[in-house]
């Protein structure tokens, strides 16, 4: 597609999904955003891509000794499918933030449902968004000030930086585990980082207190009226 | 038929397909990644979903089929199907999905049999739904005429 970003540099984005209509989409959507792409199947495939390979016994061997650096395809960040078979999105989140190498690449998780508990594990462990699926192109401009951040952090260790947002990010989280009996008007959260939007992670709160009974829904469209 | 006429018509058809619950707002997300350079965007991805859809109901239907009924596979057949439904904004075999997971819970095979074939019902209708609706885009385009921007507002 393009052959120059708008901005500075292209942005490269590991899309981990094992859906074949999702995996098209998540790429279609990035590339509309300007990013470079690359898709794949499994977290094992996308560890591989990174560069990250497993000893027999288990424990990631940092390419240092290995011809195949991850160095040579530079990834700014990972966004992954929560529920895949094998490794789930969250087993490579834990993978990618233990390893000394990959541990600065911002990564986002995106699941199709909405469980409080299951996004705050995520956070926990580091993720820098959770988007609930389907993932739209609003979404993706929350994107940029994370890019943004660790491009400019990358070498520096500045990890301790992020955590405070990160807390304040929880325990806003953690204060929406009400009970669902109704659906309140939410308190005001502090603003996000550089992001003054309405953070996906609110939203994914706020949906899940609405007394919808079995599954988040899009809201119900009562009228349409067509310009063209 | 002038391509005015057939512009009017997709776009009365397009838009009774979301009155009817047929598409959600999704749908609306697709149509808007395509453009010159991808031009036949939404027919891929929905094509695939077709594709996808139809390997899963065969696989439903085998495994509801089975002596002992495997309700984790099942269940995670249908946990595919309502992404992949939810994905293209087919709305209302999403939510036949939805309701079809809660019975796979009760582990009830009976009102799974029943889901099933709300399912595959939900889909032989949209699949001809948007079938109709690419064909009318196809005579639009062979017209000469290009396909108008849905924007609605709710």
């Amino acid at each position: 597609m393009g052959m120059a970003a708008t901005e500075s540099q292209q942005f490269h984005v590991l899309a981990v999904d094992d859906s074949l209509i999702d995996r098209k989409l998540i790429e279609r959507l990035l590339r509309t955003s300007s990013y470079q792409v690359t898709t794949v199947d499994s977290g094992t495939k996308a560890l591989e891509f990174l560069g990250l390979r497993e000893n027999h016994d288990g424990t990631p061997n940092t390419p240092s000794v290995s011809p195949n650096n991850h160095q040579e395809v530079e990834v700014n960040m990972v966004i992954t499918d929560y529920c895949m078979p094998g490794m789930t999105g969250y087993d490579l989140l834990k993978k990618i933030k233990e390893s000394s190498s990959l541990r600065n690449i911002p990564v986002v998780i995106m699941s199709s449902e909405n469980v409080p508990s299951r996004i705050s594990r995520c956070l926990e462990e580091g993720a820098e968004e959770f988007f609930l699926k389907p993932v739209r192109l609003s979404d993706l401009n929350r994107l940029k000030p994370h890019i943004m951040k660790r491009s400019k952090l990358k070498d520096e260790d500045q990890k301790q930086q992020v955590i405070p947002e990160k807390i304040e990010n929880l325990l806003e989280v953690q204060k929406q585990h009400q009970p669902q009996e109704e659906a309140q008007p939410q308190p005001p959260l502090e603003q996000q980082q550089q992001n003054n939007n309405n953070s996906n992670k609110r939203k994914s709160m706020e949906q899940s207190l609405s007394p919808e009974p079995t599954d988040r829904t899009r809201p119900r469209y009562s009228g349409i009226a067509t310009v063209v | 038929m002038d391509v005015g006429q057939m512009q009017r018509q997709w776009l009365d058809y397009t838009r009774s397909l979301f009155i009817e619950g047929f598409l959600d707002n999704q749908f609306l997300q697709l149509q808007q990644l395509q453009d010159e350079n991808n031009p036949e965007f939404v027919v891929e991805v929905v094509s695939l979903f077709f594709e996808d859809s139809e390997r899963i109901l065969k696989d439903l239907t085998f495994a509801l089929d089975q002596q002992g009924v495997d309700f984790k596979k099942v269940d995670a057949h249908v946990h595919q199907l309502k992404g992949s439904s939810s994905s293209v904004g087919a709305q209302r075999v999403k939510n036949a999905c939805i309701a079809f997971r809660n019975f796979c819970e009760e582990q009830n095979v009976e009102a799974c049999l029943r889901c099933l074939q709300q399912v595959k019902q939900e889909y032989c209708l949209v699949k001809n739904k948007l079938e109709t609706l690419f064909r009318l885009e196809q005579q639009i385009v062979a017209a000469g005429g290009s396909i108008p921007m849905m924007e609605l507002s709710f």
